[in-house]
């Protein structure tokens, strides 16, 4: 058996012959974000540039650094040197950095973004004084973009896996959950419940076999954090679940992940693997007592399978459909076993808590909501991207000096946050703090982090139209105020927006919503009036202007919406007849 | 050249057995199963019934539950478009409605030809990059063709839309 120092210090040899060894070490972003920008073209240019010119150099595959509106993104450390960005770079950029810059010493700063060193770099701006970067605190997102997820020794040379080493041999189970009491950590997948708390809750459930599931359903559009984590640094979710299940005597985790993406999955699975195969997982972990393990569980397309008690039903693979509590999770969860639900960001931020201890984390944010906030940039903005900053920050300062605004200038119309179950938050009210109370008393929940920004181009009848098309699309069809009532919504909301409304809509809808959310068992049908009623507090001269003007201030709404037919809803008989046996 | 039923059985038998869900269900039967055929059949639904020891009721009910699964063999090539509030937001609709032109569809379903399945899709997951299509599972953004202007990706989207067509 290798001890964790031994492990550790073949690690850090090795990493830091990359990092300042005597060849070039390249990294390119291939996170979905950089895919879908170009990212692997670029990595096929790149290695055949080197094949041709001769050149000897690193090449690794990275995750997302978060500055997805300059994917796809291309670094280079040369021996000794500073550790220089490209930004959107394609074929053509990568073959010019490779001749000048890799096999020959001009760093061309006119294709630089930026520079991470300590000291300047001549004509390439320092990555601390880049507006997207200069705010942000990075916990949970620490190695994102710097290391390869497929390869577990540059996680443990970067610090990682100590905390669990320092667990399970120095700590007892009790001293690992109270730091993670201390440090106030709330959960950051839409709840905001202590995460503490709900470990407590399970640590003093009875049995040799509990579990810890790790929610990646992440069924919210506008939000890809998770997925982005695990695409960028499957381990610290990984190390994180692990000491969630010291904390509470679990046995067995499960990372919940929709089907089909491959990034986040592949790279969980070769996570999986290869901490199994340095026993960090399996039995005895470091020479300890304790053993826990893990596999991964895939879902269909179902967004109310992301809800927890869906979720467990769909791992025991049913249908996604949400069970009444009590029993909680903890008594009675998946295959009947006690059972705690985390969100890969909550779990994420357990190492470093461990690591540096719960008061440390409390030392970052605001009074009710402690540690960072990690929010996905999206929509009519400038600098587009997934970042984390500490809670306590107002919207305004994340919109405009980090985000900077929209692209041209354009007044902001509206703020979309926390899912489709969330709300609309209008200009004039961003100057809310990233905090879980102050943005639910404000009428848009934090949630799992999505911010989407509509510049005054957008109409927000249009928008709440959209949200409850989702919404409606995605009801799981259990309880009927949330079946019925949703598909009542958006007939409502299409007669508002084809300009065909009648005058007792507007409290039609208020009723509907109001019994959506008195009669509806999951957060799905309690909440899913929350988009309409913000946009209604908000923009009642959008409502008025299609109820009485028969018009749209911004146009939108004369062109159509496509969304899925109501028909091929999954609680339809029409869609059971069209089964052939 | 149609697949006889004795070979229709075996591939779906091989995708059962060779399905690397560490935990096997009825769902996870069922991705295998889409993932290797395309669709499920209702050949496929028996099978799975006798071997995850489920119903034939319970089976179609997951299989009809989840979205992605299909019942009839999908088109040669793949197409999905985003119309998540992002993607909306970035002009998606006009996408949507070039794809949907340039198949002769006025909604999500397969052409004629059967040489494109188009599907709707409510988030690809790469919402900084949009507006998004995916074409045969590569997420496609207007970066990667090198159009930032939307009009100019739309041309370039429909103009693979036809190749897939041709193809
Ligand atoms: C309809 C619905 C969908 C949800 N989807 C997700 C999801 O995709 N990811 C997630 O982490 N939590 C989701 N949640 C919240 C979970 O129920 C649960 O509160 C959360 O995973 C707990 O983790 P946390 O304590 O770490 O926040 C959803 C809730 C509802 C009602
Ligand atoms: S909204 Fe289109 S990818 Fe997320």
């Amino acid at each position: 058996m290798t001890s964790f120092d031994e492990i550790y210090s073949k690690s850090k040899s090795r990493y830091q012959e990359l990092e300042s060894g005597n060849k070039p070490w390249i990294r390119i972003g291939t996170a979905v974000c950089g895919e879908a920008a170009g990212s692997k073209e670029v990595v096929d240019r790149i290695k055949s540039d080197l094949r041709s010119l001769g050149v000897d150099a690193n090449v690794s595959e990275v995750g997302c650094i978060g500055l997805c509106y300059a994917e796809p993104i291309v670094d280079v450390i040369k021996p000794g040197g500073p550790r220089i960005f490209y930004g959107n770079v394609n074929p053509d950029i990568a073959s010019e950095i490779v001749k000048s810059y890799v096999s020959e010493d001009d760093y061309r700063p006119d294709l630089a973004l930026a520079a991470m060193s300590e000291s300047d770099v001549d004509g390439v701006m320092n990555m601390k004084d880049l507006p997207m970067w200069s705010k942000q605190v990075r916990v949970a997102l620490r190695n994102c973009g710097n290391i390869d997820p497929m390869e577990i020794g540059q996680y443990i040379a970067t610090g990682g896996y100590a905390a669990l080493d320092k667990a399970v041999n120095s700590m007892t189970p009790e001293e690992v959950l109270k730091e993670v009491q201390d440090s106030g950590l709330r959960g950051r997948g839409g709840a905001a419940f202590p995460t503490g708390t709900k470990w407590s809750f399970l640590a003093r459930s009875p049995g040799p076999v509990k579990y810890i599931l790790c929610n990646c359903e992440e069924g919210d559009p506008g939000a890809f954090n998770d997925k982005g984590i695990l695409e960028s640094d499957p381990h610290s979710l990984i190390e994180g679940t692990i000491l969630a299940g010291y904390a509470s005597g679990a046995s067995n985790g499960i990372v919940f992940i929709r089907h089909g993406h491959e990034g986040p999955i592949n790279r969980t699975l070769a996570a999986i693997e290869q901490a199994y195969e340095l026993g960090l997982l399996g039995n005895n972990i470091l020479g300890s007592s304790f053993s826990f393990d893990m596999e991964v569980s895939l879902t269909g397309d179902s967004y109310v399978a992301g809800e927890e008690t869906a979720l467990m039903e769909s791992i025991e693979g049913k249908r996604a459909m949400p069970r009444a509590r009590p029993p909680f999770p903890a008594a009675y969860g998946v295959w009947g076993l006690p059972s705690n639900i985390n969100n890969i960001k909550s779990l994420s931020y357990v190492p470093e808590i461990i690591a540096k201890g719960g008061e440390w984390f409390a030392g970052i944010g605001t009074d009710g909501s402690k540690g960072t906030a990690i929010l996905c940039l999206s929509g009519n903005i400038k600098y587009s991207g997934m970042i984390e900053v500490p809670m306590g920050l107002t919207i305004n300062q994340v919109i405009y000096d980090i985000a900077g605004g929209t692209p041209d200038g354009r007044k902001v119309k509206f703020l979309q946050t926390g899912g489709p179950l969330g709300g609309v938050l209008p200009d004039e009210k961003m100057d809310v703090e990233l905090d879980f109370g102050a943005m639910s008393q404000a009428g848009a929940i934090l949630g799992s982090g999505g911010l989407i920004v509509a510049d005054e181009r957008a109409c927000a009848v249009n928008m709440a139209r959209l949200l409850v098309a989702f919404c409606q699309y995605e009801s799981c069809g259990k309880c009927f105020p949330c079946r019925l009532g949703m598909t009542n919504l958006i007939e409502i909301l299409e007669r508002v927006s084809n300009f065909a409304s009648r005058p007792e809509d507007l409290e039609l809808m208020t009723n509907i919503g109001q019994n959506m959310a008195a009669g509806s068992l999951c957060g799905h049908g309690q909440l899913g009036w929350n988009p309409v009623q913000s946009a209604l507090k908000y923009f009642p001269d959008d409502f008025s202007a299609h109820m009485e003007e028969k018009r749209c201030i911004t146009g939108q709404c004369a062109q159509q919406i496509t969304t899925p037919q109501r028909t091929r809803s999954r609680w339809s008989p029409v869609q059971l007849l069209e089964l052939k046996v | 050249m149609a697949e006889t039923r004795e070979q229709h059985d075996q591939s779906i038998k091989d995708a059962l057995m060779k399905q690397n869900a560490k935990t096997v269900t009825v769902l996870s039967s069922l991705l295998a199963i889409q993932d290797s055929l395309g669709y499920i059949s209702g050949r496929a639904i028996d099978q799975i019934a006798s071997y995850t020891g489920s119903t034939l009721n319970d089976v179609w009910g997951v299989a009809s539950f989840y979205t992605n699964f299909r019942f009839s063999p999908p088109g040669e090539n793949f197409v999905e478009v985003c119309w998540g509030p992002t993607c909306h937001l970035l002009g998606a609709q006009g996408v949507l409605d070039c794809v949907l032109g340039e198949l002769g569809l006025k909604e999500e379903g397969d052409t004629g030809d059967r040489k494109v399945s188009l599907k709707f899709n409510t988030c690809l997951g790469a919402c900084s990059q949009g507006p998004l299509v995916s074409v045969n599972h590569k997420i496609i953004g207007p970066k990667l063709i090198g159009d930032a202007n939307p009009k100019d990706f739309q041309n370039s989207v429909v103009k693979i839309i036809s190749d897939l067509k041709k193809g």
